[in-house]
């Protein structure tokens, strides 16, 4: 009976571990190349901030009044006017999805603005329903500024009574940038801690290679290790290359400390690895190791997890559901250390979370992983 | 008799889902310095006695001892273990897999140099240290894999069919590797489907679906069939339908072509029939030849297949021509500045079976692939059933049949549905369709597996259904590309029933092989070597030119590369 | 019968590539269950709306107006709760630890200021870190803060004439769920087809089976379209379970015309299995083509204006986008669902989509040339981008 640890054979393992990392392309791809798609089609391609609405303008009436709220919407920035026309011609272009308004200023709306009044009508476009709430306010808000300064000519303007002072801590600008670059490093490491990993154990069942190691003294604790190792430092190196970028590149702030980054992201690739071996041994076949991983953590850390999409506004069955999705505890802590800073009270509790899920994960892989062939 | 380095003993393992054990209360002993063969058809249990050996696998029942204490827990430091697939790292270099085998056996620091220095001479794998693993030739990996299995001296050492695949010459280096360890000291156990190889070893257990025939020194059972077997000349193309008529007379259990003779076992406690009775020319005589634990191995099985093929009798006639069937002109692939194949010259008349033959590497499979359309040409021409191959790429196509080197039938479809889909690629439907298939059906009694997965099937059958699927619409040319890989001798007797009657319809062959008997049923055979054909010939041609007309296709082959080598050493 | 219309081959092919993707059970319940599951988790998790939230507030008032506003704010349907805040420590606190996504607070003078109509402010924070929530919050108080203030105007001068009545066209309640399905049902047959297709000649390649089918008498396009089968019948059979569920779950209307969907949705289908085939034709082993499908799928579906406006991207992704058919085909089908869109309109859409196939049509027609197929796929595949700028 051979020692169940011996640093030889550790050491041996991690520098085959590492070898097979440089040299496999894939992983190259997952761990590096992916990551980057990823930072860019959010840092960029996912915008979630108020844009300017592409609006269509129907001028029913040609009085004065009529021709200067046009004029308005025009040259509001809050409006994009890109055509004007007949509601008739306006309409095949909302069906169409080329505008997402249309305001139309009716006949007689001159007459009407004369006598104290001036109606318009707002259609929008209720297929994109953010949209269509934004430019319906914002539509209204125009015309307001405008009665409003049609009658400042007259009386003098009074303030409101009360009136909101908004701050937006953290993000003053409200960049959406600063929520989404954060939480697809936590997309970033899922890959690499539970996809990547999920593959290259299930690979080495698939070739055979395991079988020969296992006919070793080599101890399956060992070649666990040897195994969570390199893939959490791998994960670490993905997770600082994806941090430089968000801060060189996409300008997101890093207010917290790089240790707290460290101790929170440790944490998270502890279950990340876990549940990854854990796939690779209860399935031993690369391609549904990938679809599991796919399935399992991939997906509910892009729709689960809180990064895109508000856990407080799902149904209650769903929100049960996200506390079994270890990037939920991720993705706060994310955020805080990027935008905010380091609270300890916050990265605690979620710290013990993601600490609980991967003891559990670990133990499940050690009694799966037993070693014997069948 | 010395203490055994292991010994199952009444072992018993079964696998969920199966119906019979894969292990039926098997016992055997592994002495130290003694070769053990363990051999058996496919799906024998052979690999499962192996990892139970390895401590993968825990049996059922009985008991498996390493070294005197259970398998699952004993000194696997000591234990040298060559898996199927070799258990190579594919990204890893020769030198950094056999490093990375000698820190998991705990091979003491100071005795590294002089084992890394052995087994790479030993392996001659020196000049290719920094290459990748995958990136080695079958017989390097096999090399490869064993060196790493060895790379701290073993007590003892479990090969899991290491020659599978591997051309004569590997496998007789290879041979010669082990049976240099095992006189050391050292238990061997030695897997295998090559009954050539189970001859030489010492001691050998003969395993056939779980259960163990036969355990003992080979000779004794090769002398049980003392006396029945017999060589007669057969001169010219006569021996494909003089084989047929003798395998059909009773007395006669099993009969194999011999360049140009015929090699018969007579069945036990029966006279000797005459030439006459046996269909021979009748001034021909029957001499008595050395029996081989083939024989042995087929007799104990109760005999082969008798002569004729159902197969060849429902084929179609294929109209004669004097053109060639198969025309092979300077033919040469170049793969970025490496050669695999350079100007490969040869042609097949109709109705004749033409065999590739070569070590792993040297091209043979490169001038295969070409000739059946899946590799173009960088130079040179070549044409099947009178067409271009670079011009009637799909003419030249519907009228070959082709059999892959692996299993390469659609695994997890049915048999039936593996049957329809090849029945619809080759244009046939209707009755037409149906009728091709029924009698495939029954040619190779596939019935009872035709709603199973093809690819759960015993590799017997598998091989069987691929040739079912690759004449199907009845070509007039055939390519088989090492058909026989890893099948028992009876399969193999079966499919070469079946080839030599299409050949006597008509029908054309090329084969490639490293079964070096199988070599013998060609009408002509090219040796390709290091990209180049070294000889071209009949197969009593081809012993001839290596200097020995009385010795066996393998010492030809092996003798024919040698002074290739030698020429090209003296050039 | 389907023998004599495609002939033998053709139906050989055809009739095989299906029982390979429907002959184990497994695979068969898992075409179907995992996109139900998807369809109902995603439908209601996937929802840019804020409901639910807890709103701190921080009242050092205790007067009746901030009464009036903390009223109102804890009658609305999006707040849940309301926390009572008593320091301005509490109150970072309660943001810092994401315990509220925002906080009011009302100065000791906030209701006496109010009365005496000197102009009184509500201080309002909100955690930026989320920043889209902290948005639609900020609207939602916005707003309630606004109605309070009218109420107490009405004493006051009126308030600047005429009015805005905005109507929300095709979907009246701006229920999100309208917008989810009919995209769901776009994302969801995306990724069913093309994990279907990815792996179909990756997976020959790496069985071996590939050199057989090569050396059978089949001519490129036969092996292509007999390939291209499965996965456009799994995406149409994908697509027509939603189509059932919908009424029975959601209640999503459709009103367009299902004559247009159905061939809208065989030429997105075959767009989008056009490039799954590409990817299968380079990749050598499945693992590649899982990875390459990955790398691919993410950014489709991304920029394919379901998980954020296309309206919103930078110039030059929108022009990428032009090139990805489930952004046409996500028009389509919240055309067809919502707004009862035209013919016209429907193939408008879909011209785009059509070069798209012929294009990969182009790009396939070479498998079986190795090495130098796939110098050419790259080639084309960026040929491809160029003609969508033009």
């Amino acid at each position: 009976m051979s020692r169940l640890f011996e640093p030889r054979r550790f050491r041996a393992m991690l520098v085959k571990e590492s070898l097979q990392i440089a040299r496999d392309p894939s992983t190259f791809l997952i761990a590096f190349v992916l990551p980057m798609l990823l930072l860019f089609l959010f840092g960029y391609g996912v915008n979630l901030d108020t844009a300017r609405g592409n609006i269509g303008l129907a001028l029913q009436d040609n009085s004065e009044a009529a021709r200067s709220l046009a004029g308005s919407y025009q040259s509001s920035a809050w409006f994009d006017v890109r055509k004007t026309g007949a509601v008739g011609q306006l309409s095949d272009d909302l069906v169409a999805g080329r505008i997402r308004g249309i305001i139309v200023i009716p006949d007689g709306f001159g007459r009407q603005v004369a006598h104290g009044g001036g109606d318009i009508q707002v259609l929008t476009d209720g297929s994109l329903p953010n949209s269509a709430s934004f430019i319906g306010a914002y539509a209204e808000g125009v015309r307001m500024a405008w009665a409003a300064a049609r009658a400042g000519d007259q009386r003098t303007a009074v303030p409101p009574p009360i009136q909101t002072d908004a701050r937006y801590w953290f993000n003053p600008e409200l960049k959406s940038r600063y929520t989404l670059v954060p939480g697809a490093i936590a997309v970033v490491m899922t890959m690499v801690g539970t996809l990547l990993t999920a593959l290259v154990v299930a690979r080495e069942w698939e070739r055979g290679t395991l079988e020969a190691v296992m006919a070793t003294p080599v101890g399956m604790g060992e070649f666990i290790a040897t195994k969570v190792v390199p893939y959490f430092l791998l994960g670490l190196c993905s997770m600082t290359l994806c941090t430089v970028l968000a801060i060189t590149v996409f300008g997101v702030p890093f207010r917290g400390s790089p240790l707290a980054l460290l101790a929170i992201s440790s944490a998270f690739l502890f279950p990340a690895l876990g549940q990854g071996l854990l796939i690779s041994a209860a399935t031993r076949n690369q391609f549904v190791a990938s679809q599991v991983a796919l399935l399992s953590a991939f997906l509910p850390t892009m729709l689960l997890s809180g990064f895109l999409f508000e856990i407080s506004s799902m149904p209650k069955p769903i929100q049960a559901i996200t506390y079994l999705v270890p990037s939920r505890y991720l993705i706060p802590q994310l955020q805080t250390v990027f935008v905010a800073g380091d609270d300890w009270s916050l990265f605690l509790p979620n710290i013990a979370a993601l600490l609980g899920f991967g003891t559990l994960f670990f133990i499940l892989t050690v009694r799966a992983t037993r070693r014997r062939i069948a | 008799m010395t203490d055994p380095v292991a010994s199952v003993a009444a072992l018993t393992k079964r696998f969920a889902g199966q119906s019979v054990p894969a292990l039926d209360a098997v016992s055997m002993r592994i002495e130290p310095g003694r070769m053990t063969g363990l051999v058996g058809p496919d799906g024998a249990g052979k690999t499962t006695l192996i990892r139970i050996l390895a401590g993968l696998i825990d049996p059922d029942r009985g008991s498996a001892t390493v070294f005197g204490r259970p398998a699952t827990d004993t000194d696997r430091a000591m234990i040298g273990y060559m898996p199927q697939r070799f258990g190579l790292y594919e990204d890893l270099t020769v030198i950094e897999n056999l490093a990375l085998y000698a820190d998991l056996r705990g091979l003491p620091a100071a005795e590294r140099r002089a084992s890394f220095d052995r087994l790479l001479d030993f392996t001659d794998l020196r000049r290719f240290t920094a290459r990748l693993a995958g990136q080695l030739s079958g017989g390097m990996k096999q090399k490869l894999g064993l060196a790493c299995a060895m790379v701290r001296a073993p007590h003892l050492l479990l090969l899991d069919e290491p020659g599978v695949g591997v051309d004569p010459v590997s496998r007789r280096e290879l041979w010669a590797m082990v049976k240099d360890l095992a006189s050391d000291g050292i238990g061997v156990l030695w897997s295998t489907a090559y009954l050539d190889e189970a001859e030489k070893c010492d001691t050998v257990t003969l395993l056939n679906e779980g259960r163990a025939l036969y355990d003992g020194p080979p000779q004794d059972l090769t002398d049980t069939i003392r006396d029945r077997v017999f060589r007669v000349g057969v001169p010219g193309a006569g021996r494909r339908v003089t084989l047929r008529h003798a395998l059909d007379n009773p007395a006669v259990i099993d009969g194999t072509v011999q360049g140009d003779a015929l090699r018969l076992m007579i069945r036990a406690d029966t006279p000797v029939p005459t030439a006459v009775a046996l269909g021979l020319a009748p001034g021909a005589t029957l001499v008595p030849a050395r029996p081989r634990f083939e024989d042995a191995f087929i007799d104990l099985l109760g005999g082969g297949p008798s002569g004729s093929s159902q197969l060849a009798d429902h084929y179609r006639q294929i109209p004669q021509t004097d053109a060639p069937a198969i025309d092979a002109d300077r033919l040469t692939r170049r793969f970025g500045d490496f050669t695999a194949a350079d100007h490969v010259s040869f042609n097949v008349p109709r109705g004749q079976i033409f065999g590739l033959l070569g070590p792993n590497g040297a091209g043979k499979s490169t001038t295969f692939k070409m000739l059946c359309g899946l590799l173009t040409p960088s130079e040179g021409n070549g044409s099947v059933a009178g067409f271009d191959l670079r011009k009637a790429k799909a003419d030249a196509r519907q009228s070959l049949g082709y059999m892959a080197q692996k299993f390469s039938l659609y695994g997890d479809l049915s048999v039936q549905q593996n049957l329809n889909f090849f029945a619809g690629t080759y244009g046939l439907h209707g009755g037409a369709a149906r009728d091709a298939i029924d009698r495939a059906i029954a040619i190779f009694h596939l019935d009872r597996y035709l709603k199973v997965n093809a690819g759960t099937m015993p590799l017997g059958f598998k091989q069987r259904l691929a040739l079912a699927c690759a004449v199907l619409h009845q070509p007039p040319v055939l390519f088989l590309d090492e058909p026989t890989s890893g099948v028992d001798p009876l399969v193999r007797r079966e499919f070469w029933n079946h080839i030599n009657g299409m050949v006597e319809k008509g029908v054309t062959v090329l084969v490639t092989t490293h079964f070096m008997d199988e070599a013998e049923y060609c009408d002509r055979a090219t040796l390709i070597y290091r990209a180049r054909q070294i000889a071209t010939g009949t197969p009593d041609e081809l012993k001839a030119m290596a200097g020995k007309a009385d010795a066996t296709m393998e010492d030809a082959f092996i003798a024919l590369i040698e002074a290739s080598d030698l020429q090209r050493e003296a050039a | 019968m389907i023998a004599a219309l495609l002939g033998p081959r053709l139906a050989a092919i055809i009739v095989k590539e299906l029982w390979a993707v429907l002959r184990d059970p497994r695979a068969r319940i898992s075409l179907i269950l995992p996109p139900l599951i998807q369809l109902v988790v995603f439908g209601y998790a996937s929802t840019m709306e804020v409901k639910h939230v807890t709103i701190g507030v921080l009242d050092r008032d205790g007067g009746q107006w901030s009464h009036e506003i903390v009223q109102r704010l804890a009658g609305s349907p999006t707040v849940q709760r309301i926390v009572r805040l008593d320091s301005e420590a509490a109150l970072a606190r309660a943001i810092d630890t994401q315990q509220v996504i925002a906080a009011l607070r009302f100065d000791p003078h906030f209701s006496a200021d109010v009365s005496a109509r000197r102009g009184a402010t509500v201080g309002t924070v909100f955690d930026g870190r989320k920043s889209n929530a902290a948005q639609i919050v900020g609207g939602y108080i916005d707003r309630i803060v606004s109605g309070v203030s009218a109420d107490i105007h009405l004493a006051r001068p009126p308030p600047p004439p005429g009015s805005a009545n905005v109507t929300a066209w095709f979907n009246p309640n701006l229920d999100y769920l309208w917008f989810t399905i009919p995209s769901l049902v776009v994302v969801i047959s995306l990724v069913s087809a093309t994990s279907v297709v990815s792996q179909s000649v990756a997976r020959e390649k790496e069985l071996g089976t590939y050199d057989q089918l090569m050396v059978s008498p089949f001519r490129v396009w036969e092996i292509l379209a007999g390939k291209m089968v499965p996965p456009v019948l799994i995406g149409m059979a994908n697509a027509t379970l939603y189509l059932v569920v919908n009424p029975l779950a959601f209640g999503v209307p459709f009103t367009g015309s299902l004559w247009l969907f159905y061939p809208a949705l065989l030429v997105f289908l075959l767009a989008v299995a056009g490039i799954g085939m590409l990817v299968s034709v380079v990749a050598n082993t499945q693992q590649q083509a899982f990875l390459g499908m990955f790398a691919l799928t993410v950014p489709v579906f991304l920029l394919s204006g379901y998980a954020a406006p296309i309206d919103n991207i930078p110039p030059f992704l929108q022009v990428l986008a032009e090139a990805n058919p489930a952004k046409h085909f996500l028009i389509v089908t919240e055309g067809l669902f919502l707004k009862g869109m035209p013919a016209s309109e429907v193939f408008a859409v879909r011209r785009q989509n059509i070069w798209h196939i012929r294009r990969r049509k182009l790009t396939e027609s070479g498998p079986r040339l190795g090495f130098g197929f796939r110098r050419r796929a790259c080639g084309v595949a960026s040929v491809d981008v160029r003609w969508s700028v033009a």
